[in-house]
């Protein structure tokens, strides 16, 4: 047994293993991308969270019935164009397929199933949010109307500015991926933006059976 | 509980989840109001229970020690008040034999639950001081060379903070016997197994059985 100096062994001084850089070290024990993507769902949790906190304080609390309210100009509740929404629902769903089915192709070296699937996936989610204007503009009622009014516009649009912002990401993509940028081992960014896109369509997926449906 | 959203694949699948979740609620209330009401509790419910059993453990990244000058052998020991027992003392002699050895002795500052989170742990720090010096005087009256430091008061913190700056080849854990060990309660000897990539060896050192000079 050979004896050890005490105040090397606290390794303040480690001779060659300072030669290069340490590894990193995640204190936390959570990976940093995996702690990001938490308090981004987080905050989008809290904000969405928010708006519902309104709807149901309107419709449950303050028990505003009928649901929807009366069009004084009718006397008929206003429209809540639930088949329409069915319809943009199936859309935005599909849309969810073609994107999985890009991050699958980019991970098998399938280029041209990445390209197709990131097209495909940005006209589904334009086409959704095109609908959605052109309802907007054909249900005859705004923000100022009434409070089931507000509530439906303030959820609604609240979900399309995500649904924007994801178009802008796959966009980005999309540019990366026809010049190449992807591979099967690096393809970080079709990965972050497809876990957006899908949570912008589980959030679609709560909105569309709250206010439209239930 | 697992992040659904971790990668695109289980976002995916936590997409077409919800999707089932939401249909069936919407079929339930189409049906009866009623009866959509009791899918959303019994589907609310699988799922707070899956995620209570199922999914509540979430595999930690494994830490592994910095890499260290060739020709010595490091070995890190985590003991509260056991570390004078015989069988610890006799199993760090028995890895020091005929090795350039480094002993790092690391006594966590253990605190009860309301201290830590007030931020007072003056009391545990200077009760933790008392216990490495009692150790580290045992371990050098076997005529092993170590040196010793206060570690955080959770032991698997204080092992991962310790691994960062000495870098051992080995970890050694002595507890309290099953029944009488916090620590085995609190699964800290296979916590440090699936956290930290080197070999880990268990010494139970029962006090009662074997005077020490520590105690």
């Amino acid at each position: 047994m050979t004896a050890g100096a005490a105040a090397e062994a606290h390794g303040h001084g480690h001779g060659d293993a300072n030669l290069h850089p340490p590894p990193i070290h995640y204190s936390s024990r959570i990976a940093p991308t995996v702690v990001g993507i938490f308090l981004f769902i987080g905050s989008e949790i809290m904000l969405f969270g928010s708006f519902f906190t309104v709807y149901f304080f309107d419709r449950v609390v303050n028990n505003t019935h009928p649901w929807p309210t009366i069009n004084p100009a009718t006397g008929i509740p206003w429209e809540r164009p639930w088949f329409v929404a069915l319809v943009n629902t199936c859309i935005l769903v599909t849309s969810s397929f073609t994107m999985h089915w890009a991050t699958v192709s980019v991970k098998r070296g399938n280029r041209a199933g990445l390209q197709a699937g990131m097209v495909l996936t940005i006209l589904l989610g334009l086409t959704f949010l095109l609908t959605q204007v052109v309802e907007y503009h054909r249900l005859g009622y705004n923000t100022s109307d009434s409070s089931f009014a507000a509530t439906f516009f303030g959820l609604t649009g609240l979900h399309g500015c995500h649904v924007l912002i994801g178009l802008i990401i796959l966009t980005v993509m999309c540019v990366r991926a026809f010049r190449g940028h992807f591979s099967p081992e690096h393809h970080h960014g079709i990965e972050v933006g497809g876990i957006y896109w899908h949570f912008v369509d589980v959030m679609w997926i709560v909105v569309y059976v709250t206010v439209y449906i239930l | 509980m697992k992040n659904p959203f971790r990668t695109e694949e289980s976002a995916f699948r936590f997409l077409v989840l919800t999707i089932a979740y939401g249909a069936l609620i919407v079929i339930g209330s189409k049906i009866n109001t009623w009866i959509g009401l009791a899918v959303f509790v019994v589907e609310t419910a699988v799922v707070g229970w899956w995620i209570l059993t199922q999914g509540r453990r979430e595999r930690p990244i494994q830490q592994a020690p910095a890499a260290h000058p060739a020709g010595e052998r490091r070995i890190l020991v985590i003991a509260n008040e056991t570390v004078g027992g015989a069988p610890l003392l006799n199993e760090i002699r028995r890895r020091s034999e005929g090795v350039n050895e480094h002993v790092l002795v690391v006594v966590p500052a253990l605190n009860s639950p309301l201290k830590h989170w007030v931020s007072d742990e003056d009391g545990a720090r200077d009760a933790a001081q008392e216990r490495l010096d009692a150790s580290l005087a045992a371990i050098r009256a076997a005529g092993i060379t170590a040196s010793g430091e206060v570690g955080d008061g959770d032991p698997l913190q204080a092992i991962e903070d310790a691994i960062r700056t000495f870098a051992p080849d080995e970890l050694v854990i002595s507890t309290h016997p099953k029944g009488k060990s916090n620590w085995l309660e609190r699964g800290v000897v296979e916590g440090a197994r699936e956290r930290f990539a080197l070999p880990v060896t268990h010494v139970v050192v029962d006090l009662s059985a074997t005077q020490s000079p520590a105690n």
